[in-house]
């Protein structure tokens, strides 16, 4: 399964180093991992993005995590309602018979275009990881000659249902 | 430059100091009595300042020497035991005992040196990226980036090292930093470590509930591991066990926390374990974990592992709770502080006298066991005996293999923190140096280091210390000219093919000592050793004794790896 972690840590040399140690000690995969700063100073965010098959490992990973002494707070979101979010940047042949055929994709996306050559287009997208994913599924016909995704970055929504039975989603 | 110190001084009225000396003053301050270190280049300008410290210095004659050293000596003490080595190779020598302190738990204050901070990054002389290397195995570590930080850092060190879970910190000194002048007035400031505070104080509906446990349970268990030593916590234990009347089991790490004759001990469990405490962990209906972290060598197979037991699980360390056995009461507390709790809570003890008999059946129908009459000398009566003459007052270290479990298995702690072995990572080369480090801690006792041929070869090096600073450690050698463990599971699985485990061409042991000048014996038989043993054991002189023991002696009972605790082979003659 799933699990969405988010990490606030101490703004230290090698906390990251700290953190991704930790993952291939104890032999958890990361699917995705996005760090960046913090709220507060001298304090960053971290999200992860791992794949368990029970809820004891999830429950291991999070407690390990605390234990390092730079994290602050870890705190598995992934049963709340949460907003998350990542960004790709997906550089995509584009002849000029294709080009308006890829804008038909993009459009219902909302991706937007940042660059254009004579033969191809970068377009980024931020969305859901399962929305960036399939926007990929969609332009890969077209030939992707480079793409960089950043990872997920989430945090809990302002408000919580009461209700954490529903599958958690958001409005595009 | 002289005028700007001179006027820092009218202002401050402290001299400019160095690294070194900010560090020494830390040291100072937290009551360091012994440092195990090693010089080299990088530390140059540290062992200047320690050429007039009043702190004790010993030199092991290899760094890791040095560190299972400390190792000895904080498992005797409690207290971090310091550790210095220098950059690149002197800090890789030292890798070994950090992964073993972090899997025993055990407080270490570890300095290396670092080349200059200009040159990091360069693969510069002597150049190690230490805390890469050291990050999975040490509880926290440091780079000392500015002279200003060291007061802080080695504070903070020390509280990490000790506090909690107890474990390794290192701190990584560039020469640079080490040599540097500070002309800043040092400042006494407050550990703040908001992502370190350890929960020592129990959840009151947690004690209630396992109380409520206990009350109901027809067959309930202690199992009691190291935690429960490093939490100060044996008086308790032997309290709540008394209270409540549930027999204790040790860990192998935890010997020693019960006292081995008291009538509710059943013994140690795990693969070496005897059998009236596999079992008692097998058929109890209540298991009671207290600071003991369900190791595999343990818990053999975990599908069969206490299969019937409502699992109660006290640790300081909140990862350790279900890690490898689901637990329904979980308890995050200090062994001492859960204890204490547990007392006052004066719940029903439980009615089970059935259980009780049930445990004194095996104990008598199946104890540990050897052959008496082979006319051999069989190493278990070695250990027999250096328990009855030393009276069970040693301070018995051990190295790894057979040796080690026979030591755990026949020398019967009734005391706490008389035993240091290598549990967790298992480091032969380990016994022998850190009998050192115990003796440094308790200068009185009798320190008995447990050897192995194999494992003492690995460290044979350190008897120059013992020479040097007349410590009067008895090296007991269990001679097999094998590697025992290794030889019994080859015996055992795969079929008798002794590959490279046999080591028939040895040195004169004792001739090895007497180059240091120590004196060395050789004993073949049971009689010679009675005498031996008489006159030796009691005097305040180093000795080396080579044990000429029965080389196809097998430690028994036994678990083969992937069955439970009630598969043991070997119970009975």
């Amino acid at each position: 399964m799933k699990r969405v972690i988010c990490l606030t840590v101490m703004n230290r040399p090698g906390v990251l180093n700290r953190i991704t140690n930790l993952f291939s000690k104890r032999n958890f995969n990361i699917e995705s991992i996005s760090v960046g700063l913090s709220e507060h100073e001298g304090m960053s965010r971290i999200t992860c993005v791992v794949h368990v098959e029970d809820s004891s490992a999830s429950e291991q990973i999070t407690k390990q995590l605390n234990k390092q002494i730079d994290v602050i707070k870890v705190t598995d979101i992934t049963d709340q309602s949460i907003v998350a979010r990542e960004l790709a940047l997906i550089k995509v042949q584009a002849v000029p018979y294709t080009r308006n055929e890829i804008y038909s994709l993009i459009e219902p996306f909302r991706a937007s275009v940042i660059d254009v050559s004579k033969d191809s287009m970068t377009v980024q997208i931020t969305g859901e990881s399962d929305k960036v994913e399939a926007f990929i599924e969609l332009i890969k016909p077209y030939g992707i000659k480079e793409l960089a995704r950043t990872g997920t970055t989430a945090f809990p929504r302002g408000t919580q249902r009461t209700s954490q039975q529903s599958k958690s989603y958001s409005i595009v | 430059m002289l005028q700007e110190a001179a006027l820092t001084e009218t202002k401050t009225e402290t001299h400019p100091v160095t690294g070194a000396d900010l560090l020494l003053r830390a040291l100072e301050k937290e009551n360091v009595e012994v440092i195990f270190g090693y010089p080299g280049g990088a530390v140059l300008p540290l062992y200047d300042k320690l050429y007039h410290s009043e702190i004790l210095h010993v030199l092991p004659r290899h760094e890791q020497g040095g560190i299972h050293a400390a190792e000895g000596y904080a498992r005797i003490t409690g207290k971090p035991g310091v550790v210095i080595a220098t950059s690149g190779p002197g800090a890789t020598n030292i890798v070994t005992g950090l992964a073993d302190a972090m899997m025993d738990s055990l407080p270490l204050i570890v300095f290396t040196g670092q080349v200059a901070t200009g040159v990091i990054g360069s693969d510069a002389f002597q150049e190690a990226d230490i805390l890469g290397i050291t990050t999975p195995i040490t509880k926290y570590n440091y780079q000392v980036r500015s002279i200003e930080d060291i007061p802080r850092i080695v504070k903070e060190a020390f509280y990490i090292a000790s506090t909690g879970r107890p474990g390794p910190v290192l701190i990584d000194i560039p020469k640079d930093i080490a040599a540097g002048i500070s002309d800043q007035p040092e400042e006494e400031k407050e550990v703040n470590l908001p992502g370190y505070q350890p929960t020592l104080k129990p959840n009151y509906l947690q004690i209630r509930k396992l109380t409520e446990a206990v009350s109901r349970s027809k067959k309930p268990v202690i199992l009691a591991g190291a935690g429960v030593l490093h939490g100060r916590a044996s008086k308790e234990l032997k309290e709540y066990a008394e209270q409540q009347q549930i027999p204790v089991i040790h860990t192998l790490l935890g010997l020693g926390g019960f006292p081995a004759d008291h009538p509710l001990f059943i013994g140690m469990a795990g693969m070496h374990g005897c059998y009236a405490a596999n079992m008692g962990l097998t058929e109890c209906d209540l298991l009671i974990n207290i600071g003991a972290r369900f190791d595999d060598r343990l818990t053999g197979n975990l599908q069969h592992f206490a299969p019937h037991a409502t699992v109660a699980h006290i640790d300081i360390d909140p990862a350790e709770i279900g890690k490898n056995v689901p637990t329904s009461i979980p308890i995050v507390a200090d062994a001492k502080e859960a204890l204490e709790q547990l007392i006052l809570q004066d719940g029903k003890p439980p009615a089970h006298k059935e259980w009780m008999e049930t445990i004194l059946r095996w104990q008598e129908e199946y104890p540990y066991f050897y052959d008496k009459e082979s006319g051999r000398l069989k190493p278990q009566k070695v250990m027999e005996m250096l328990h009855s003459k030393t009276e069970g007052n040693a301070i018995v270290v051990t190295d790894v293999g057979q040796h080690q479990m026979w030591a755990a298995q026949y020398y019967r702690f009734n005391k706490a923190d008389r035993w240091v072995t290598s549990g967790g990572l298992g480091t032969m080369g380990f016994g022998f140096p850190a009998s050192i480090g115990a003796q440094l801690a308790d200068p009185e006792a009798c320190v008995l280091a447990i050897c192995g041929d194999g494992g003492f070869q690995m460290s044979t090096q350190e008897l120059a210390v013992i020479q040097e600073m007349n410590l009067p450690v008895k090296i007991i050698i269990f001679n097999n000219m094998a590697l025992g463990m290794v030889r019994q599971w080859q015996e055992i699985f795969y079929e008798s093919r002794f590959s490279h485990s046999k080591i028939p061409v040895q040195p004169s042991f004792v001739k090895l000592a007497e180059a240091y000048g120590i004196k060395g014996y050789v004993i073949q038989s049971e009689e010679e050793a009675e005498e031996l043993l008489d006159e030796v054991l009691h005097n305040r002189e180093p000795v080396l004794i080579d044990f000429r023991v029965d080389p196809d002696e097998n430690v028994y009972p036994m678990i083969a790896p992937g069955k439970g605790l009630h598969e043991m082979a070997g119970v009975k003659p």
